[in-house]
């Protein structure tokens, strides 16, 4: 019995000295870990991801490790990798995908001295999970004034990956903003139902432009869409997602959707080091510098180009909100009022679409 | 002619083109079990196409030296699995699953450097008035030469294994190797030549995702179309024309879901996606209910390995 009392108190003792030391007086070293749901190579997502591990090691040099996997399936396996990386000393994890939410808090659960960050996710269950995201509802706002004005068939394409907030989100800013300069544009939405599948990205592309639609944003990670409204030679045109995919820029890339990780991720090791780390509920956006707008090629007239970065301007100044009312549900009931933006928690809740799309959102 | 705004001609159009990767790699895969080898690493040699006739596309600038080299890039990947398999006699299952791994890796590695390269395109062939005819001009007559021939690769199975000695001999060493082997045929030789023809089919359909269907290279392009590959092998029960039902119905169900969505028809996008494999199981069910396995034409030897000296 005392025996057992001993140990029990000791191991507490333990670690809260450990815990302790972690949180007050900062660390020399940190071993920062990271979790890809696609592989480094589908230049989109992950490779952004990605670079903002290299930036990490780039800015603390010695006083940094990194290490990651790719490939990891959203689901138990991701909890097993979690496991795995917690275990081998890993300090900080960031699980890059929305998917890993339930196993990122499971393992946060077990092991309260590593600090977990999860991207796009709202769950919080324990003290050490933090989450971060992007605004990348702003970046859509601009692709969507662009399709509104360079649509010549008046129907534009969505390529969604899975039904969730962060994906409505983007499609509600695009269609609204495209309709805001083109009354008579109509919106196609496909589900793929995958992050990363590039044959059936390009499927899904393919069978929008049999529908007529000339020009498709995309919310899946690879350069598929891209490759295949390529193949029309110039009659479609579209997006880099999550990365600039400037390699299409002499075909149908007219813009892009940057994700910059690498402030956040150097941000929040600098403050495992220094000491100064709190859990944080993170959401920049292009005034922030974690969404970016690539360049807008030539292929746009000057004057709607100079249209797209006005309202990225107005967006990062603060003066334009892509949600600002008066809007309606699609089921024809009110939700912004006239001048009203949106608040922040029903973004990120968001589960219907504007009035004026058509289809459902898959339950 | 149109069904929920979906123009018909164009949607068989694009489920042939989008079934070629995985009726090529499962014809392939359907000669290498009838020849009684279970090889599960199709996904892993169809990755090793994918790269392998990317980079040799890339390089020599022509799609057809490509496929030549996907095949070739397959077929040194089976090597591996030959080796292992026929010579030391390793497990089948575990080193076919090896073998889609290590394809994975490599692939990974072969691909350094090929990310965001726009490969040489392969052109339709030139039908002339042909694509003129209403629906059927569409249909048949507007694809590049790897659909046409896709076809014929079934078409040749088939009548290899049903009419001719190779196909007969193929057949008897899947269904018992002792046997072949007593009346004199050479089974690990013919094993091994079933292999490498299933690789280069395995090739050929990872070149055409990286080279036509995609044309790019990312890491993990074919994303499990080998593993369709070997689900379509099962649902056609080992016969050659309903290897090439199964890859348009599984190729098909994808187009016509995504093309429903986008014509803006309200079906469940989920059930559709389904289906295929519910199919599978249906199939599985009836064709495996009371009679065993031989009703469900498995080659009675597959997976299992062969010495001589047994």
């Amino acid at each position: 019995m005392k025996r057992r009392h001993l140990l029990a108190s000791a191991a507490l003792g333990l670690g809260l000295t450990i815990a302790g030391g972690a949180f007050a007086a900062g660390m020399d070293h940190v071993k920062a870990c990271f979790v890809y749901v696609g592989p480094i190579g589908d230049g989109g997502w992950t490779f952004q991801h990605d670079q903002g591990r290299l930036a990490v090691e780039k800015e603390f040099g010695d006083k940094v490790e990194t290490a990651y996997q790719e490939n990891v399936p959203e689901g138990a396996d991701a909890e097993r990798v979690l496991t795995q990386m917690a275990l081998s000393g890993c300090n900080i994890i960031f699980t890059t995908s929305f998917g890993y939410m339930d196993a990122t808090n499971a393992v946060a659960a077990k092991f309260p001295d590593v600090k977990f960050e999860h991207a796009t996710g709202f769950k919080r269950d324990s003290a050490n999970v933090s989450t971060y995201n992007a605004r990348f509802y702003e970046g859509r706002a601009v692709e969507g004034l662009l399709a509104g004005r360079m649509t010549k068939t008046n129907k534009i394409g969505y390529i969604g990956s899975f039904p969730i907030p962060e994906v409505v989100m983007g499609i509600n800013s695009y269609y609204l903003n495209a309709k805001k300069v083109n009354p008579a544009v109509e919106l196609s939405v496909v589900w793929a139902f995958t992050w990363f599948d590039p044959a059936k990205e390009a499927d899904a592309a393919k069978a929008l432009i049999d529908q007529g639609v000339d020009v498709i944003a995309s919310h899946t990670d690879s350069t598929a869409v891209l490759a295949e409204a390529a193949k029309t030679e110039g009659k479609v045109i579209g997006f880099g997602q999550a990365s600039d995919m400037a390699e299409y820029k002499d075909g149908p890339r007219i813009s892009s959707i940057i994700d910059n990780w690498g402030p956040y991720y150097v941000k929040r090791v600098g403050a495992l080091l220094d000491g100064s780390y709190e859990q944080a509920d993170a959401w920049e956006g292009i005034a922030g510098g974690e969404v970016l707008i690539g360049d807008i090629t030539d292929a746009v007239p000057a004057e709607v180009k100079a249209e797209a970065e006005g309202l990225r301007d107005a967006i990062a100044a603060g003066t334009y909100h892509p949600f600002t009312g008066p809007i309606k549900k699609q089921d024809g009931s009110d939700w912004l009022a006239e001048g009203q933006t949106a608040p922040d928690g029903d973004l990120l809740g968001m589960s219907f679409y504007v009035e004026g799309i058509t289809g459902e959102i898959p339950k | 002619m149109e069904i929920f705004g979906i123009n018909i001609a164009v949607l068989i159009a694009s489920l042939m083109v989008a079934s070629v990767p995985i009726m090529l790699a499962a014809i392939g895969e359907l000669v290498v079990e009838k020849a009684g080898v279970l090889n599960l690493g199709v996904e892993g040699m169809m990755i090793m196409g994918a790269i392998c006739g990317f980079i040799t596309a890339v390089h020599t600038g022509s799609p057809m030296v490509g496929f030549l080299g996907g095949a070739a890039g397959a077929m040194a990947l089976s090597l591996v699995f030959i080796l292992l398999t026929q010579v030391f006699l390793a497990n089948q299952v575990a080193t076919g699953l090896a073998l889609t791994l290590f394809g994975l890796g490599l692939s990974s590695l072969l691909g350094q450097g090929y990310n965001g390269i726009k490969p040489p395109r392969l052109g339709d062939v030139p039908f002339g008035p042909l694509e003129n005819i209403p629906f059927f001009g569409r249909v048949l007559f507007t694809h590049d030469i790897m659909v046409y021939a896709s076809i014929a690769i079934v078409a040749a199975v088939w009548a290899v294994l049903k009419y001719s000695r190779a196909g007969l001999i193929l057949r008897a060493v899947g269904e018992s190797h002792d046997a072949a082997h007593a009346l004199g045929y050479k089974v690990v030789r013919i094993r091994i030549l079933a292999i490498l023809f299933g690789a280069a089919m395995a090739g050929l359909g990872g070149a055409y995702v990286s080279l036509v269907r995609v044309p790019q290279w990312t890491d993990g392009i074919t994303a499990g179309a080998g593993w369709i590959a070997l689900a379509i092998v099962v649902f056609a029960s080992w016969k050659p024309w309903r290897v090439l039902i199964g890859a348009y119905l599984f190729g098909g169900i994808t187009v016509l879901q995504l093309n429903l969505q986008a014509a803006g028809a309200r079906i469940p996008v989920e059930y559709l996606s389904m289906s295929p494999y519910l199919i599978t199981i249906l199939v599985l069910v009836i064709m495996s209910s009371g009679r065993g396995r031989a009703s469900l034409n498995a080659p009675a030897a597959l997976g299992q390995n062969f010495h001589a000296s047994r």
